[in-house]
C-alpha cells in the first residue's frame, strides 16, 4: 500500500479562473487570503520582482524572501472589457490595469465599484486583495 | 557567402471558415508559390511550418503537412512565435539557406481558427499572454493592445478618429483584395453611429471597427541561395534585412506602453543589417492587428516620430500615392488575420510590390520594402527588410 501523496496546487485559487495549479510561488496565495499582496526579492543580489519569481534570473541564487507591496502606485493605463474570454463571461464588465511602484509594475484589475469615468492615468491607486463571487483569490486596485 | 531571395510566393483565400482540413488549407498556399516559382518537390530541400498549434487537434503539424505538400523525404522545421510564425519561418530559412545546409527553403504558414468559437478563441489567444499572473484576471487581445491605445491616447493626443482612420484605409483596400476576408468600405460615419457594429465596444477604448477578425488561411514563400535564385527565377527578391526581439510577456515588465519596444529592437537591427533607413523605404506592410498597432508601427519603425503617426495617416501619406505606403492590401484588418499564416501573406504582398506584380494596389516603383509582423502584444517582434 503505497501513501498518497498530497499535491501541493493551491494556485489554482487564483483570479476568476487559474490556468496554473503548482508553482513554486503558491505561498502567494496564503498571503492573500491574509490580505497581502506579495512580490519578491532577490536575498543575494537585491532584485525585485513582481510578478513573484521563485528563481533569480541575474545572480542565479535562489534565495529570494517576499515582501509586500505596500503604499500606492500610478495607474498606468487601463481598459473596460465589454466582452470576456470563456469562463469570464459572468465578471463583465470590468477593468484591466497596471500599477507603476517605481520599482515594479503591478497588473491587475480595479475595483469593481469605481466607474471607468473615474479613472485617470497618472492617478495613485493601491493594490488591495479580493475575494471574488465565486470563493477564488485575486488583487485589485482601489483609490488611495 | 551569397545573397537569399524569395523566388516564389502564395497565398489562400483568407475566409471565415475553410471548407477542408489544414492539411488541405496548407496546400492551397503552397500550391500557388510553388506555381509562382515553377518548382517541382524536388526542388525543395526542406520544409517549415509555421502555425499556432492551440487550434489544432493534430499534433505536430509539420510532419503531417510535409507529408501532404509532397516533401518527403526531405526534413521539416516546426516554427511558432504566436502571429508572427510565418516572418520567425522565414527568418530561419534564410539561416539555413546561408548555412549553405539547404539551397531551397519552403516556409509554410496556417491557421484554420474556425474550428473553435470566437470566445473560445479570444481565451486561448488570451493564453499567449502570462497564463499564470495576467489571464487569471480575465485578458484578451483586444484588452492588452487597448491599454496602449489609452496610454497612446492620454500621452499624445491621438484621438478614436485616428484609429478610425486607420481602419477606414485598410477597407479601402481591403475592397480591392480578392484574398481578404472583409471586403466592405468602412466610413467614419459608422464609427460614430452607436448604433453600427463597428462603433460597438469592444475594450475600452477599441471598438469592434478597430480589430481585424479571425480567418482560416494559409500562405507560403519559398526562399532560395544566390545560385538557385538567378537560376530558377526572373524576378527574385532579395532578403537584405532581418531583425527579431523578444520582450517581457507580462506588461509589468515592460516599461513602454506607447509602442512595442520589439518593433524598435528588430527594426533596427533589420535597418542595420540592410544599410537602409526609415526613409529609403518605399513601400511597407505592417502587423494592425488592431488599428493602434498600425499607428505604433509607425514611430516604432521611424516613418514618424513618436507621437507623430498621428499626422501620417491625417495627412494619408500611407495611402498608396502617399510617401510610405502602408497596408495597401488592406492589412490584417482587411484580410483577416490566420495566424500562423499572417506574416506570409504580409511578405508575399510586399514581393509582388517589389517585382511590379501587384495589380490595382501597385505602388509607384518601390526598390525596398518593409514587413513588420508582431507575436503577441509585442512579446515577438520581427522586422524583415527586402529589394528588387
Amino acid at each position: 500500500m503505497g501513501t498518497v501523496k498530497e499535491v501541493d496546487d493551491r494556485f489554482k485559487k487564483f483570479g476568476t479562473v487559474s490556468f496554473t495549479s503548482i508553482t513554486k510561488t503558491n505561498d502567494f496565495i496564503d498571503y492573500l487570503e491574509n490580505g497581502k499582496v506579495m512580490g519578491t526579492r532577490c536575498r543575494d543580489c537585491g532584485l525585485v520582482f513582481f510578478p513573484p519569481r521563485a528563481d533569480c534570473y541575474q545572480c542565479f541564487a535562489g534565495n529570494m524572501e517576499w515582501f509586500e507591496i505596500t503604499g500606492s502606485g500610478k495607474l498606468v493605463t487601463y481598459s473596460k472589457l465589454e466582452f470576456a474570454p470563456i469562463g469570464f463571461q459572468d465578471d463583465v464588465p470590468y477593468c484591466i490595469a497596471l500599477l507603476d511602484y517605481g520599482d515594479f509594475k503591478v497588473f491587475g484589475r480595479i475595483a469593481g465599484d469605481i466607474p471607468e469615468q473615474e479613472l485617470k492615468i497618472g492617478m495613485e491607486m493601491k493594490t488591495a486583495t479580493n475575494t471574488l463571487p465565486n470563493g477564488q483569490l485575486n488583487y485589485v486596485f482601489k483609490q488611495s | 557567402m551569397g545573397k537569399v531571395a524569395i523566388i516564389g510566393v502564395g497565398q489562400s483565400a483568407f475566409v471565415r471558415s475553410f471548407t477542408g482540413s489544414i492539411r488541405e488549407l496548407a496546400f492551397e498556399g503552397f500550391k500557388e508559390a510553388m506555381q509562382d516559382a515553377q518548382l517541382t518537390a524536388r526542388d525543395i530541400g526542406a520544409s517549415v511550418i509555421c502555425s499556432a498549434p492551440e487550434y489544432d487537434k493534430q499534433r505536430s503539424p509539420a510532419g503531417v503537412l510535409a507529408e501532404y505538400l509532397g516533401l518527403n523525404p526531405q526534413p521539416t522545421f516546426y516554427v511558432e512565435s504566436l502571429c508572427s510564425s510565418s516572418s520567425m519561418g522565414v527568418r530561419l530559412a534564410y539561416s539555413l539557406v546561408k548555412s549553405g545546409l539547404h539551397n531551397v527553403v519552403a516556409v509554410i504558414g496556417f491557421q484554420k481558427m474556425s474550428e473553435i468559437s470566437s470566445s473560445e478563441s479570444q481565451e486561448r489567444m488570451g493564453r499567449g499572454a502570462d497564463i499564470q499572473w495576467e489571464s487569471p484576471f480575465g485578458t484578451m487581445m483586444p484588452a492588452y493592445y487597448a491599454m496602449f491605445a489609452r496610454a497612446h491616447m492620454e500621452t499624445y493626443g491621438t484621438t478614436l478618429e485616428d484609429l478610425a482612420s486607420i481602419r477606414v484605409k485598410a477597407a479601402s483596400y481591403g475592397q480591392l483584395n480578392e484574398k481578404a476576408v472583409y471586403r466592405k468600405a468602412v466610413t467614419y460615419e459608422m464609427f460614430s453611429d452607436p448604433a453600427n457594429r463597428m462603433a460597438g465596444p469592444v475594450a475600452s477604448p477599441l471598438r469592434v471597427g478597430d480589430c481585424c477578425a479571425n480567418a482560416d488561411g494559409s500562405s507560403c514563400i519559398i526562399v532560395a541561395n544566390e545560385e538557385k535564385a538567378k537560376a530558377l527565377c526572373k524576378k527574385p527578391v532579395w532578403i537584405i534585412g532581418l531583425g527579431a526581439a523578444t520582450a517581457s510577456v507580462n506588461l509589468a515588465g515592460r516599461d513602454m506602453f506607447t509602442g512595442l519596444a520589439v518593433a524598435r529592437e528588430a527594426g533596427r537591427q533589420a535597418y542595420e543589417m540592410a544599410g537602409v533607413s526609415a526613409k529609403e523605404v518605399d513601400v511597407a506592410e505592417v502587423h494592425d492587428c488592431f488599428t493602434i498597432a498600425e499607428m505604433m508601427a509607425y514611430e516604432d519603425l521611424g516613418f514618424a516620430k513618436p507621437g507623430e503617426g498621428k499626422e501620417l495617416i491625417r495627412s494619408k501619406e500611407t495611402y498608396k500615392d502617399g510617401s510610405i505606403p502602408v497596408n495597401v492590401d488592406g492589412g490584417l484588418l482587411s484580410k483577416g488575420h490566420p495566424i500562423g499564416a499572417t506574416g506570409g501573406s504580409q511578405i508575399r504582398t510586399i514581393v509582388l510590390q517589389l517585382r511590379h506584380d501587384a495589380g490595382d494596389i501597385q505602388v509607384k516603383d518601390p526598390q525596398i520594402g518593409l514587413i513588420h509582423n508582431i507575436g503577441g502584444v509585442g512579446l515577438y517582434g520581427n522586422v524583415t527588410i527586402l529589394s528588387r
